[in-house]
């Protein structure tokens, strides 16, 4: 392997091959480039799969009252189920445990909001202070709502940061200014941004506020919760599924909805969604590693052929070789010495040019459910490893038998 | 330098046995000029080819410079190829794709001889040859004569005991051949032993000695006055 000599040999016979070498080379390169661009493309879908469900807190669970569509215990079904208060207490009360946060919702309705003239057409929703958390809003201004706002129905507001791009054009920031919700003042105290545009276009408030000050009573429209986040995926899908239905069995019993009629009362867990996609990646990521694989064979295969040809093109010159004074194992040596050199360079040629092409164009890409893909790097080393180990050992046979024909035989080869 | 007692040969030609070489006893001292004459299936390249170590004979002994070569196997003959013999072939078997230098200096890589030193001897027998200019010249970009002076050059760059040509103008027109038989012959001059095989009766009386082969036997074995080629030329 260190013999300069050899290596000066090689390179003789490589500057005046270069065509064949180029050939060689090229269907080394392409397959690791396609096996890297595949892998990078799963990996891609995975990530924007996984993106897809950043928008809410990947634990969230959430809890939507409908219509009863089956008759039970002598109530006719057409009923409309209304969450209250009690429900979400004795939700922390039974699940308190297992939930990590937690935030019932109110959506005020019929009231108009104005920020000094302008009439502003936003969904205004009273939530409790941990809702930051269930919706992955971050702030980028002020604060969100707080323990001391809930207690003391606050007159405090949180907005969008949409809305205050479409709105608050004129001040420097939103924060201390007021709107008025049908004439009640709330005081600005934080801005949020999400990942979405219309997640941005919303107006919160306290919960308690929300059912005080607009009449809300008790009355609640949804409930949603996290879990907390567990190191292994399938547990925590295990984990939410049981706490969805348990959740679910509790307010069947409550609103005394039949156990068969799921719709009455609706309980939807992102990781339960998640986990389908997931799978589905995991049956893409197969697939994707599957044609990898094939197309690693076809290179192998391609490598072998043309290294089946070399040597068969080169028999004359092995008898030469051998007449001047090789010995088989330098003839093999020499062989598989070149054919190695070859797959290494070209393959991790390919390496580097689908890699650098992953790095570059990926982060540019923008197709829903592909995001920045790439590859594992430690895989894609491997594959070419692997390459150069297979077309060495492809390469080895035909090479030992050109090796051990006889000089004689080999000298009459035309 | 050569000696050879009771050499047999046969091949399997299907369910035939052709015996080619049929019990063949024969020297060859320190810088002699042999050719060995014979029609097409006599059995002489068979002969040379058993004497360079590129076939195994079945039975009798084979001694070179003192060393019984027998036993052998590929690494054996090619150890003792690369220390003891030059080749010339009638097709000049140059690897193409390298420069007439490169050719010439092959098997001194094989001697493990430095590069350097490699393109310097290679040069040196180049020159010998009259192709000292022709050095970085593809084997393609040279002529036939050119291209067996190349040879010769080659199969003298590892300094054999014995130089062994098979049929080497047989590729020639006659002008040309006698031109690379004036280089056998100078070489020979040197006090190198040369084995040539050929049927042309002119090539075998450049020679200083024929020996004769019919049927796989040697039928004469005399010594005769050298015709120098360098009268023809």
């Amino acid at each position: 392997m260190f013999d300069l000599e050899r290596w000066q040999e090689i390179f003789d016979t490589i500057r005046k091959n270069k065509l064949r070498t180029f050939l060689t080379g090229l269907s080394v390169a392409s397959g690791i480039f396609i096996l890297v661009i595949l892998l990078g493309f799963g990996q891609g879908m995975r990530n924007g799969i996984a993106h897809e469900f950043e928008e809410d807190s990947a634990t969230s669970v959430w809890v939507w009252p409908g219509v009863t569509s089956k008759e039970f215990k002598g109530l006719n079904p057409g009923r409309s189920i209304q969450l209250k208060n009690e429900n979400y207490a004795s939700s922390l009360a039974l699940f308190g445990d297992e939930i990590e946060y937690k935030s019932p919702r109110v959506f005020v309705r019929n009231v108009t909001v104005n920020y000094g003239k302008e009439a502003l057409v936003y969904g205004i929703q009273g939530v409790s202070y941990d809702f930051q958390f269930i919706e992955n809003a971050k702030m980028s201004e002020g604060r969100f709502l707080n323990y001391q706002d809930e207690v003391n129905t606050a007159k405090v507001a949180i907005i969008g940061n949409k809305i205050k791009h479409d709105v608050f054009k004129d001040v420097e920031t939103p924060l201390g200014e007021y709107i008025n919700i049908s004439g009640v003042l709330f005081k600005i105290v934080g801005i949020y941004s999400e990942r979405e545009d219309r997640e941005e276009e919303r107006i919160y408030i306290p919960v308690t506020t929300a059912q005080r000050v607009f009449n809300g009573g008790d009355r609640i429209n949804n409930m949603s919760y996290t879990m907390p986040m567990m190191e292994n995926f399938d547990e925590a899908v295990v984990q939410a599924i049981a706490f969805k239905e348990n959740l679910q069995a509790h307010l069947q019993k409550v609103h005394t909805v039949s156990p068969e009629d799921t719709g009455a009362i609706q309980v939807w867990s992102a990781l339960e969604e998640a986990k389908r996609y997931y799978s589905l990646t995991g049956n893409i990521k197969f697939f994707f590693w599957f044609v990898g694989i094939c197309t690693i064979i076809a290179g192998v295969v391609g490598v072998s052929n043309i290294m089946l040809i070399v040597v068969k093109e080169r028999t004359r010159e092995i008898g030469i070789r051998k007449a001047l004074g090789a010995k088989p194992w330098s003839i093999v040596g020499m062989i598989l010495h070149e054919s190695i050199f070859v797959t290494a360079i070209s393959g991790f040629a390919g390496l580097i040019f689908s890699m650098g092409l992953l790095e570059i164009v990926g982060p540019y890409i923008e197709v829903d459910y592909i995001l920045n893909p790439s590859v594992n790097f430690n895989v894609a080393i491997s594959t070419v490893f692997v390459l150069i180990f297979a077309g060495a050992v492809a390469g080895f046979f035909p090479a030992w038998r050109a090796a051990s024909i006889h000089t004689i035989d080999a000298l009459r080869d035309e | 330098m050569i000696e050879i007692k009771d050499l047999h040969k046969s091949y399997k030609m299907g369910s035939n046995v052709l015996h080619v070489l049929k019990g063949i006893n024969f020297t060859v001292e320190e810088g002699e000029l042999v050719a060995i004459m014979g029609s097409s299936g006599s059995g002489k390249s068979t002969l040379l080819n058993i004497l360079g170590m590129l076939d195994v004979a079945d039975s009798g002994e084979y001694t070179l410079d003192g060393v019984p070569i027998k036993n052998l196997n590929e690494t054996k003959a090619a150890n003792y190829r690369n220390k003891f013999l030059g080749f010339v072939f009638q097709s000049f078997n140059l690897i193409n794709y390298k420069s007439a230098l490169e050719n010439v200096a092959l098997p001194l890589y094989y001697q493990k001889v430095p590069r350097k030193e490699r393109q310097e001897r290679a040069l040196k027998y180049l020159d010998q040859v009259g192709l000292k200019e022709w050095a970085n010249h593809l084997p393609s970009e040279l002529s036939g004569g050119q291209n067996q002076r190349v040879a010769i050059a080659r199969a003298m760059a590892s300094e054999p005991k014995v130089l062994l040509a098979d049929e080497p103008t047989g590729a020639l027109d006659s002008t040309t051949s006698y031109e690379v038989m004036d280089l056998i012959q100078k070489i020979n001059d040197q006090g190198n032993t040369i084995l040539v095989v050929t049927h042309e009766d002119d090539i075998a009386h450049m020679c200083k000695r024929i020996v004769y082969l019919k049927d796989g036997v040697i039928v004469e074995d005399k010594k005769v006055k050298q015709v120098r080629a360098s009268a023809h030329v």
